[in-house]
């Protein structure tokens, strides 16, 4: 049977068993709680099922997947390993909390691609290593290049890991209602069976399974809110208007009398913390928690547009000065991180050519663009409703969503001024995530959908996570074990490392992710400028400077990191300011300085050898290139397991 | 041989697999270009257009959005897809122009 085929019938099986679903919901059948652990559990099944069938122990196939990857099936995969538990559950809030500057993620997260097309993908697939360090280990010859490069994805991939892992926990957690650390270790185990079973042959089939899902179940709500209101299941187009009702209703806002003395009373408790903490003499803890309860009662006290003859709300307004730096400072960091990321850099090595890793790059981003160009329509709904259908109710006739969702702990309703109306400042939220969780209920869909939610949200989490746990095994066991320290081992050997390294790693993951650490979030973000500032320029110059060397690589990777590192900590911890420039935007230094310093090292030492130098033009022709097979100098790894 | 022929049809003729120098400037010569352009419209786009012009994009309004908001949030991710799309079909096209396609 063709792939199109099982594709096909898989995608509409999953919807017949959530139209089943649904009607066992509708005649009573199935409890809330029961159509979470369905979806759950189908899931899980479905993804382990996945890997029994693909489980393979040759080495191309557990490597790259055979290099057997039609270019659309490549981009579903790359999608699903590139969208994450925070792509899914908390970019749409994040917007609807950020308005105009968040966008950078929307821009940045999906730019990179075309940086990875031109610069980097093509020539990746040409070169034909097995993994990133592999390349820059072939490369600049030697094993330091290789060293810096195992050292930088294991940094990159492992914070990245603790917080998909920490998603899943939250995702079982919030909907079934089991305990956080059981949910962490369940979700694990489907993770584990595939990636385990059949390494990058089976991670890449049940990432396209994964895409599938976690694309239907984000698109159902808002495509059904944007009908509801309407008659246009388009909510990309629709959103236009819900702007401009936004828009001017956050103006009215902003005049309104009683938003303003809910406003008043929010200063003063703010202000009454902020006396509190200044007249000293308190206890950390306490001063701690005053210092929460002034921002929060900060945050409460914004009016939603600046002046109250303002033409655009707050959501609307572009930033300028400094926020315009920022922006586009953040927008370009998530962009090289993008392209500098080794989980995705190695999904390239999985499609059988030049011009299908071309092909593919460019179905990648159409997939992954299906999300990130609805993630704005979810932030715009979300607000739309608090502003038109919550804000000005009364409090004892709240809107089902709201009494649903409100035990969770996302958002809460207070009376401020004790008037007995919901008003937009008596809106708490605490995590913004609930845009995308209680959208099903928000726009009166069944729960069952609220389950599809669940489904596509752990999906993108456990994708993410096998993606990760990949390329760190891979780094140990091929780069560090199999390249540096022992060259003789035999692939049965290469492989239950690496399955071996699995195992722990995940359990590591997970283990950390119990701890629930407030520093992951802060973590991720930065993995995206450490990638961008190491990877980025020696994978550049490596493909296309031929004179680039190992001494400018090494010197370049570990000038890009400590200069990002060190604006990182310094701007984070120490107050440390260029330009005002925010922690997480820290690889806008770091880049430039690994590319000037490996053009610069690398003309100060001897040019690479002869035989290097013609690869790296020869990499620039398909076909008449290296061996697409293989390790392109000659240690043909295929043949090693043969 | 083509090795006098600047054009494409002089190239098919060269046996699959193998490139005159000639070629393989003219080749890698289309490549850069196309690079270029492509990075010029990127940059255009997100840090001119979605950025710093976004606000006074703003005060222009296409089916309800300020253009600046579309811009960022909608416009350039479709012209990064566009983008792709077109690099990957025109490249490809040029490796069956130079006979240097590969199978699969």
């Amino acid at each position: 049977m063709s792939l199109d085929k099982i594709f096909g019938f898989y995608t509409l099986g999953f919807l017949g068993v959530t139209i089943l679903i649904g009607i066992g919901e509708k005649i009573g059948l199935f409890s809330n709680q029961m159509i979470g652990w369905i979806f759950m559990a189908l899931s899980l099944l479905i993804y382990v099922i996945i890997g029994i069938v693909t489980r393979t122990s040759n080495a191309d196939q557990y490597y790259v997947a055979g290099r057997g990857v039609p270019a659309v099936y490549n981009g579903m995969a790359t999608g699903s390993d590139w969208m994450s538990a925070a792509s899914f559950i908390s970019m749409g809030g994040a917007l609807s909390a950020q308005g105009f500057a968040g966008l950078a993620y929307v821009m940045g997260w999906t730019g990179g691609y075309l940086l990875l097309a031109v610069f980097l993908g093509p020539y990746l697939r040409q070169f034909g290593a097995y993994t990133i360090p592999d390349f820059l280990g072939a490369r600049y010859g030697g094993h330091a290049a290789r060293i810096v490069g195992v050292v930088g994805a294991i940094a990159c991939s492992f914070t990245y890991l603790i917080a998909q892992v920490t998603g899943v926990g939250l995702i079982i957690s919030r909907f079934i209602g089991l305990d956080f650390n059981v949910g962490v270790f369940v979700g694990l185990l489907g993770v584990l069976f595939c990636s385990v079973l059949g390494g990058m042959r089976s991670v890449t089939w049940t990432q396209v399974a994964q895409y599938i899902i976690l694309i239907i179940s984000y698109l159902v709500p808002v495509v059904y809110l944007s009908w509801t209101i309407f008659s246009i299941p388009i909510p990309e187009l629709t959103y236009g208007q819900i702007l401009q009702r936004n828009n001017t209703r956050a103006i009215e806002i902003t005049r309104d009398a009683k938003e303003k003395e809910t406003r008043a009373l929010w200063k003063k408790d703010a202000d009454e913390a902020n006396a509190k903490i200044k007249a000293g003499g308190l206890p950390d803890a306490e001063v701690d928690k005053l210092k929460a309860q002034a921002a929060l009662a900060g945050r409460q006290a914004v009016a939603p547009a600046a002046t109250e003859d303002a033409k655009f709300s707050r959501y609307l307004t572009v930033p300028a000065g400094t926020g315009m730096w920022n922006f586009l400072a953040l927008t370009f960091c998530l962009m090289v991180g993008t392209a500098g990321l080794p989980h995705i850099l190695t999904r390239y090595y999985t499609t059988p050519s030049v011009r299908q890793a071309r092909t593919s790059v460019a179905w990648s981003l159409f997939f992954i663009f299906l999300l990130y160009f609805t993630a704005p329509a979810y932030a715009a709904f979300a607000r739309f409703t608090i502003y038109a259908k919550l804000v000005g109710t009364k409090l004892t006739e709240l809107p089902r969503w709201v009494t649903l969702w409100k035990p969770a702990g996302l958002f809460d309703v207070v009376d401020k001024n004790n008037d007995g109306i919901v008003q937009w400042a008596d809106f708490v939220v605490k995590s913004t995530d609930f845009v995308v969780l209680s959208m099903p209920e928000i726009a009166g869909l069944p729960f069952v959908i609220t389950g599809l939610v669940m489904a596509g949200g752990l999906a993108a989490a456990l994708s993410t996570a096998d993606g990760l746990l990949l390329t760190i095994a891979n780094a140990i066991s091929h780069d560090l074990y199999y390249n540096v320290i022992d060259r003789t081992a035999s692939l049965a050997k290469r492989l239950t490392i690496t399955k071996v390294l699995l195992i722990v790693t995940a359990l590591i993951a997970a283990y950390t992710a119990t701890y629930r650490l407030a520093i992951i979030v802060e973590l991720v973000a930065w993995a995206f400028s450490l990638a961008g500032a190491s990877f980025f320029p020696a994978l550049v110059m490596g493909i296309w400077w031929k004179r680039a060397n190992k001494a400018g690589a090494v010197a370049g990777m570990w000038a890009g990191l400590i200069v990002t590192a060190y604006y990182m900590i310094g701007s984070r911890f120490y107050g440390v300011s260029w330009f005002g420039t925010q922690t997480i935007a820290s690889a806008i230094f770091g880049l430039p300085v690994g590319f000037i310093v490996i053009w610069i090292v690398s003309l100060m030492t001897p040019p690479p050898p002869q035989e290097v130098q013609d690869l790296v033009v020869n990499v620039r022709y398909p076909k008449t290139g290296q061996a697409t097979k293989g390790d392109p100098l000659g240690r043909d790894l295929p043949a090693a397991a043969r | 041989m083509a090795t006098t022929s600047a054009t494409p049809t002089g190239a098919r003729r060269a046996p699959r697999g193998e490139l005159t120098e000639q070629q393989k400037q003219e080749y890698w010569r289309y490549n850069v270009k196309l690079t270029t352009i492509l990075l010029v419209i990127w940059f255009v786009v997100t840090f001119l257009i979605s950025g710093l012009w976004a606000g006074y994009l703003n005060h222009i309004t296409i089916i309800g959005f300020p253009l600046g908001y579309y811009m960022a949030a909608q416009g350039s991710l479709a012209i990064f897809v566009i983008e792709i799309a077109v690099y990957a079909r025109l490249m490809n096209k040029k490796d069956d122009e130079y006979g240097i396609r590969e199978e699969g």
